[in-house]
């Protein structure tokens, strides 16, 4: 175990590491120690705010650990992170018990006002936070592996990949607006009171979620340097580089793929949970094939395996959607969001952090990297994939 | 000299006819059974309809239709009936005179259901006869969804009259609805009434066979029953027909909306997010098109299509080749940057639009000759519908033509085949390029101005197409322009069957689902272009 943590712990990682813990233990603290009005206390929806970036900052993670180290592009992981979302949320809809508008110990509002007589076999169990908690993970990580199990055996890579993990999100999207689905319809869920005997509205739960969201980035992170530091992440690379290539090797591809796409899913599950009570609402909107995509150019822009970039992606272009479409900026938000999607790729393809790291890499690192990217260039790797087609 | 004499003997004979029409000492059966209606008596109300029905007065049909609204209104005291127009104007409803104002006293005469039979038939009787076609079948459709007997006489009377063929066979219809209600038909007529309706065979005929009351004698029970039958078996194939053609109409627009992405995905390999931008930037030069032509050449409005075509062509096709030129070229060979790329593109293009034209939906009028529809049997076809799929159908052969005959085409196929060997002959490989991808983002265009007709013109218009069109392309098969023909068919009628079995989203969720497992089956699609490369 020190062995893995030292391997995956290099200066960068543990100033990350420090930086973020930093961030978890103080603000919380000088919310909730300091008067309110200080120049030092961080206000509440200011917290709530950036627990909802630390969120994001996890679900940029797990797609950086697939698409940066295993080449596959989601565009639907909007959809794990939406399903953790919502299995979270249904334990806080279980936790209203009789304070709803129509005070039914058991049925959510939405399935009353929907004269339904007993819960569906889908919502047993939500009320008990562990199985809650559990199904965040699983819920996610099921999907996840049944849709990798049937599209990587049978070898669909790249674009269609892509493709089709949009269809799968839109999909859901369009199931879960429908009433009798049993989410609430277009509504989601929402008017959330408690989380394990705690006001979500109370400062020091929204504090304490800060904190648990930075904990939980942490722990991400440094699952997914673990990885990608270890042999499996030697392979993961190299499937990323040269698939058929790995697989001439003897590699098992579609295992080594289905293993890290499923921890992606699950990991974004997790960050969906934390974002619900965070953000008091959970709706089929989270479903949006846009909403992956965004996540996406979050991991561009940040630096495409890096991970550090990842999250610091995500923090970055939130951080700019709520500073511009609060203002006088806002009719303009989404030409800025889209030039972004087209520099970033156009001219900084390996993002803020990779593009940092390549200044700092010392000449003779670089022409090794120059010599392995033309290497992979010589496969056909990247060549336009134009061969062997016609209309 | 002669003008003088007869100016004064026209005043004379205007005095004349006014007071004909208003003197009391003239009354005749139809002014006594305007006076009716004062009492408010329902019996009374039923005989001045009658009574009104059969005068002949050119108020009768005003009268009665203004009854049917509750806008004949009565003063008891003065014994006056006034009509009160539907422009709030009023007229006395004996002479047709107009008043000025409906006194306060008056209030509208009641109406309960029996009344409100004997005014539909009356209005039925009334427009049975009348000179316009339209009119006369209306007339007779109302009577045979009411059959009431009051209506017996007109419809005989009309039906002798009638030349028109297809008013002929609406008002034996009528006729026969009625004896199959009335209670003292012969037993032979109704078996032939019943054999009439069923010759009829829609959802309306079915209602009436199958509600024929319990007092019919047995045979024209068995009759009507039998007719039940059958007609709900033509129906069930009608509605097949139906459900077919619907699924034509819509793969012809899943079709029209992906054909271009099939040249830029299929025959390029450029994922382009922005495709279905190019089909909203279609439909709003359509929108400005129709906006020239409504302020300074309104007499041009059918036309407007018909220019719209290639100036959407143009507009889309000029976008593309600048997009190719500033921003796809340099991604070529990493298809998933330039996947990022055009979305951040249809992002801001959609922007542009509605900070130009604004959020909301913009008004695209259809031209006269794709409005309407005409029944075949038991469906009915749009004839925007029917258009749409004639031009889809025409943009695909006109492109495949082009591929196959024209210089360009064989550029094109041999830059897709091998693009160094391509080079190597002389083909200027990147021009290609860019006049590929603006055939591609044309032809998107031109698929705007044929959607502008079906739907809403909104920046968001072409969110809308962008994952189906992706999904007929990688169902039909990449790089292949039948299977994206295919594709587009198969899933539109896929699709309308599921619809009336699971209902409109879940039949969407399930061809979602269905093609996700066949991609896992066939990851080239249907059509796959067979090669020699591990990793194509």
């Amino acid at each position: 175990m020190p062995h893995v943590l030292t391997r995956s712990l290099d200066r960068a990682a543990t100033t990350f590491v420090v930086v973020v813990a930093a961030c978890g233990i103080l603000i919380p603290l000088s919310n909730l120690l300091l008067p309110v009005g200080s120049v030092f206390q961080v206000p509440t929806y200011l917290v709530a705010l950036w627990g909802k970036y630390v969120c994001y900052a996890i679900l940029a993670l797990s797609i950086d650990l697939i698409w940066g180290y295993c080449g596959i592009l989601s565009l639907g992981h909007g959809a794990f992170f939406a399903l953790g979302g919502y299995a979270m949320g249904m334990y806080l809809m279980r936790q209203i018990g009789t304070r709803g508008v129509y005070g039914n110990p058991i049925l959510p509002d939405f399935m009353v006002f929907l004269n339904w007589q007993k819960l569906p076999w889908y919502w047993y169990g939500f009320d008990m936070f562990p199985f809650a908690a559990l199904m965040v993970v699983v819920v996610p990580g099921l999907l996840a592996f049944g849709f990798g199990w049937f599209a990587f055996r049978s070898r669909v890579t790249g674009v269609y990949l892509s493709i089709i993990t949009q269809a799968m999100t839109y999909a859901l999207l369009l199931a879960f607006f429908r009433n009798d689905f049993g989410f609430g319809g277009n509504n989601g869920l929402t008017d959330f009171k408690d989380i394990l005997g705690f006001n979500v509205q109370a400062d020091g739960t929204r504090a304490a979620l800060f904190a648990l969201s930075c904990l939980f980035l942490i722990v991400a992170f440094l699952l997914c340097r673990a990885i990608v530091t270890s042999k499996l992440g030697k392979v993961l690379i190299a499937i990323r580089d040269a698939e058929s290539r790995t697989r001439f090797i003897g590699y098992r591809v579609e295992s080594y793929k289905l293993f890290v796409f499923t921890l992606s899913a699950c990991m974004a599950g997790v960050a969906g949970a934390l974002y619900v009570p965070q953000v008091g609402i959970i709706n089929p909107s989270e479903f949006a094939p846009g909403n992956s995509i965004e996540a996406v150019i979050w991991v561009a822009v940040g630096g495409r395996g890096t991970l550090i970039g990842a999250a610091l992606g995500a923090i970055v272009v939130n951080y700019a959607k709520t500073f511009f479409t609060s203002g006088v900026l806002a009719p303009y938000w989404l030409f800025m969001l889209g030039a972004l999607f087209i520099l970033v790729t156009l001219l900084l393809p390996k993002g803020i952090v990779g593009t940092f790291n390549s200044w700092r890499m010392p000449m003779r690192q670089k022409t090794i990297a120059a010599d392995a990217v033309s290497a992979a260039r010589e496969d056909g790797v990247s060549e336009p994939k134009m061969a062997e087609q016609g209309p | 000299m002669l003008a003088r004499f007869i100016a004064p003997f026209h005043a004379f004979l205007l005095a004349l006819v006014l007071i004909a029409f208003t003197g009391p000492a003239f009354a005749g059966p139809f002014e006594d059974a305007v006076a009716k209606f004062t009492t408010d008596d329902f019996s009374d109300s039923e005989e001045a309809v009658d009574a009104i029905a059969s005068s002949g007065s050119p108020l009768a049909y005003p009268i009665i239709s203004a009854l049917k609204d509750e806008r004949l209104m009565f003063d008891a005291d003065t014994k006056k009936v006034y009509i009160k127009q539907e422009d709030g104007k009023a007229v006395d409803a004996a002479t047709g005179a107009p008043v000025d104002a409906i006194p306060d006293s008056a209030s509208a005469v009641s109406l309960n259901n029996k009344l409100r039979r004997h005014i539909e038939a009356a209005l039925g009787g009334l427009t049975l006869q009348s000179p316009n076609l339209d009119a006369r079948i209306s007339a007779a459709k109302s009577v045979f969804k009411s059959h009431e007997e009051a209506a017996l006489p007109a419809v005989e009377g009309a039906l002798a009259k009638e030349t028109d063929r297809t008013a002929k066979a609406f008002l034996a219809q009528a006729r026969a609805a009625i004896i199959l209600f009335k209670s003292d038909a012969a037993e032979v007529d109704k078996l032939e009434a019943v054999a009439t309706i069923r010759s009829r065979g829609d959802q309306d005929a079915l209602a009436m066979l199958s509600d024929i009351g319990t007092d019919q004698p047995p045979a024209v029970a068995k009759a009507a029953a039998s007719a039940v039958s059958s007609i709900q078996n033509s129906l069930a194939i009608w509605s097949g027909v139906q459900n077919a053609w619907y699924g034509l109409s819509l793969g012809s627009v899943l079709l029209l909306a992906a054909i271009g992405l099939a040249i830029t995905f299929g025959v390029m390999g450029v994922i382009n997010m922005a495709h279905g931008e190019m089909v909203m930037l279609g439909a709003y030069t359509t929108f400005v098109v129709q906006e020239v032509i409504r302020t300074r050449y309104p007499g041009l409005f059918d036309y407007s299509l018909l220019i719209a075509v290639p100036l959407a062509f143009l507009v889309a096709g000029a976008i593309g080749v600048l997009i190719e030129r500033s921003i796809i070229r340099f991604l070529y060979g990493r298809p998933l940057e330039t996947l990022l790329a055009t979305w951040g593109l249809s992002l801001v293009l959609q922007q542009a639009v509605r900070t130009i034209f604004g959020p909301t939906n913009r008004e695209v009028g259809n031209p006269s000759w794709m409005s309407g529809a005409f029944e075949l049997g038991q469906i009915t076809i749009t004839y925007n519908r029917l258009w749409i799929l004639c031009f889809t159908l025409a943009v695909f052969v006109i492109l495949l033509a082009m591929l196959r005959f024209t210089a360009l085409g064989l550029e094109m196929r041999a830059v897709t085949q091998n693009r160094r060997m391509a080079a190597s002959m002389g083909i200027a490989t990147s021009r290609v390029d860019a006049l590929t991808f603006g055939l591609g983002s044309g032809i998107a265009g031109i698929a705007g101005v044929a959607l502008s007709q079906i739907d809403n013109v909104s920046p968001n218009l072409g969110q809308g197409y962008i994952i189906d069109s992706f999904m007929v392309v990688v169902f039909g098969g990449v790089g292949n322009l039948w299977g994206t023909l295919v594709g587009a068919f198969t899933l539109g009628i896929a699709n309308k069957f599921l619809e009336p079995v699971a209902g409109a989203v879940l039949g969407k969720i399930a061809i979602l689902v269905l093609i996700i497992l066949f991609i896992q089956k066939r990851p080239r699609g249907l059509f796959a272009l067979k090669g020699r490369a591990v990793e194509a």
